[in-house]
């Protein structure tokens, strides 16, 4: 049999119905569903008469719109109607709800593989773009519309066009003080927001395979960022010894046969892509973004670019609107930039191995005066495995604020908005122009790069500061 | 969704390239739990300031632009958030038809299932038309079952579409009934691959 990747792989076992000039029917193995994307899907099940196909595949949490102090009381009276009507919802049409109150609650992306929901040669989608997160464990997952929510509801699949497919060659391995955010990060800004588009990709080589499972997930997670709807990475032992023991993971005997399954999905020898793009590890720095795309970013000892140093006209014009709206001068160095706001969290950078890194450089060191610091952990469980370890302490004594598990400022669609003018340093994915709330100024950053910032006032290369422990 | 073949329609050019959801429509206005009223958030931040007040400067706040039902835009049109509050946002302010000279992925099927006609052209093409919409009235004719678009001055280019999405948009059907008509096969797979998460 002819090689083939995970991708194709994955695909083949999918297929419900195929018919030449279609694209194929597939089968959705999870559908994982939050409170924003789903109100009118439901709406159209009501309508047509129709009801959830399997509400056993199909897993609801909120994320979003919940607030991260003062749980229960939120003031915004439409957020609490998206939040009722996705509890109506789950009850009308039973499915299984990690709401504001549960221990499992989270952000979708987070509880999907701490409870073993997520696993290797699933189809995943979710109405969220970063649903590319759970390709970390080599399952194939990616964001939906509204209108394909509903279509997976009624009918548990998708119809989807044969993606080409890319392979993301990250060779030998990262610096110091150089984490996964940075190099995907460096992979965008490498490559630009469009490279994926059209295509499913694979992250390959050295540098990939030494990351964990929570790192991989980061790299993943922010495929989308490159145009790709789904990014993956062939399951190895880490991916299975993640998955031992997790809830809804098979148990004994059946988790052994599940493995063995799993671990035959990897990516064939000799397999081929469509296109390949590589970046040596060891050439990445820390990552910050200038700005308004996650493209628009570079290694910390780099300066702000100048517009005309672009080749493209529409380059020229996209990135001096952007360096307008940022608020920053060609020439000036990353490291000279002041913040005013920091943020630990989202979907990307939020989970325990992530707050840890933050701590680390946190501690017995001091959030400068003026500056608004806040870690917000990716779920309940991240929150109180941080708590058990002591991370909260170490946070709060630097004089960041500890908070409820949620969304947050990566979108501000809750309370924690970052106000029109000042700048964040940020551990989320986009620094969309007004992302963080209108008017505001993103920075992407790793975790140690946003506690970095937080200490010392400005973006700083986190390897200055880390104590020399390799 | 509403069939969608012959159209024709005023072109407003938005000239700027990777325009993302964030931007098309901003996340505080996706708390409404229906799909309608949308409109009046579409591109909030680039059509008002923050006291609400128009920007003059703003091509969709031109008078020629005004009753525009054709979009172009440069590269990457819709990339980021998958909110289908995007194009819902575009079809209730009055957008039929986006021409770009690529579309986010998401972005792309969320326009289809929607009756939105999303149109790849090269970006040679895209500038041209983006010069020729300056002129007030400019108007393009779009016919999907002969994939072409013309204009009054001679002007005419062929697109690509997937013939999938085609007979979609050219019958307004409704894709669930589609695949409820496969329960068959739906069910046949199932039985192979057994049940439970
Ligand atoms: S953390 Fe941010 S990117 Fe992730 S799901 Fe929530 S809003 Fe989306």
């Amino acid at each position: 049999m002819a090689p083939k990747t995970i991708i194709e792989k994955i695909w083949e076992q999918h297929i419900v119905h195929r018919e030449e000039g279609k694209p194929d029917l597939l089968y959705i193995d999870l559908h994982l569903v939050h409170e924003v994307t789903s109100p009118q899907a439901f709406e159209g099940l009501r309508m047509n008469n129709r009801k959830v196909r399997r509400p056993d595949l199909t897993y609801a949490t909120m994320d979003h719109n919940v607030p991260t102090i003062n749980r229960h009381i939120i003031n915004d009276p439409i957020s609490k109607k998206q939040m009722t009507t996705l509890e109506q919802n789950c009850k009308e049409f039973g499915i299984e709800l990690a709401d504001i109150n549960h221990p499992d609650q989270g952000i979708v992306h987070v509880i999907g593989p701490e409870l073993g929901l997520t696993q290797p040669g699933k189809t995943i989608v979710c109405g969220d773009s970063h649903t590319s997160t759970h390709g970390a464990f080599g399952a194939l997952s990616f964001g939906i519309g509204t209108s394909e929510v509903e279509h997976v509801l009624a009918t548990q699949t998708l119809w989807q066009s044969r993606p080409k497919t890319l392979q993301i060659k990250v060779t030998g391995k990262l610096g110091f003080g150089v984490t996964a955010k940075d190099l995907i990060l460096a992979v965008i800004a490498k490559y630009g927001v469009n490279a994926g588009t059209g295509y499913i990709m694979e992250y390959t080589g050295e540098a990939i395979r030494e990351l964990s499972m929570e790192e991989r997930m980061t790299v993943c997670n922010m495929s989308i960022e490159a145009g790709a709807r789904a990014g993956l990475i062939s399951p190895d032992e880490k991916t299975v010894e993640y998955l031992r023991g997790r809830r809804y993971a098979p148990q004994g005997e059946e988790f052994e046969k599940a493995a063995e399954r799993w671990l035959a999905l990897a990516t064939d020898e000799g397999a081929e892509y469509d296109l390949t793009l590589e970046i040596a590890g060891e050439d990445i720095e820390p990552q910050v973004t200038w700005g308004t795309n996650p493209s628009m970013g570079s290694g910390i000892s780099a300066s702000v670019p100048n517009p005309e140093q672009f080749e493209r006209q529409a380059d020229r014009e996209s990135v001096s609107r952007a360096l307008d709206y940022m608020d920053l001068q060609a020439g000036t160095k990353l490291e000279d930039i002041p913040v005013d706001y920091v943020f630990i969290g989202s979907c990307t950078n939020s989970r325990l191995s992530d707050l840890r890194a933050a701590a680390e450089v946190a501690k017995g060191r001091q959030v400068q005066e003026g500056i608004t610091a806040i870690v917000v952990p990716g779920s309940q469980t991240v929150k109180q495995a941080a708590e058990a370890e002591g991370l909260d302490k170490i946070f709060t004594e630097a004089g960041f604020e500890w908070r409820e598990s949620g969304c947050s400022m990566c979108l501000a669609m809750n309370d924690d908005i970052v106000p029109s003018g000042k700048r964040c340093a940020s551990t989320s994915n986009r620094n969309f122009e007004g992302r963080q709330g209108n008017g505001s100024k993103t920075h992407l950053v790793s975790p140690p790069m946003a506690a970095a910032a937080a200490v010392t006032g400005k973006f700083t290369d986190v390897r200055k500061l880390a104590k020399v422990h390799q | 969704m509403e069939a969608i073949n012959k159209f024709n329609g005023i072109v407003c050019p938005l000239n700027r390239v990777n325009v993302d959801t964030d931007q098309i429509i901003p996340k505080q206005f996706l708390k409404r739990i229906e799909r309608q009223g949308f409109g009046q958030f579409l591109f909030h931040h680039w059509r008002f300031d923050d006291e609400g007040n128009k920007r003059e400067d703003f091509v969709m706040n031109q008078m020629q632009y005004e009753n525009a039902e054709i979009l172009v835009a440069g590269e990457n049109f819709g990339c980021g958030s998958s909110r289908e509050h995007a194009p819902w946002a575009l079809l209730d302010y009055g957008f039929r038809v986006v021409i770009a000279p690529s579309f986010a992925d998401i972005f792309y099927n969320n326009c289809v299932k929607n009756g939105i006609l999303a149109i790849r052209l090269t970006e040679e093409e895209v500038n041209g038309i983006m010069e020729k919409a300056q002129e007030p009235g400019y108007r393009l004719f779009i016919n999907l079952k002969d994939q072409d678009i013309t204009d009054r001055k001679g002007f005419t280019a062929e697109f690509d579409i997937d013939p999938y999405w085609k007979e979609m948009l050219l019958n307004g059907w409704d894709e669930i009934a589609v695949t409820l008509n496969l329960d068959e096969d739906i069910r046949s797979y199932e039985q192979k691959i057994g049940s439970g998460i």
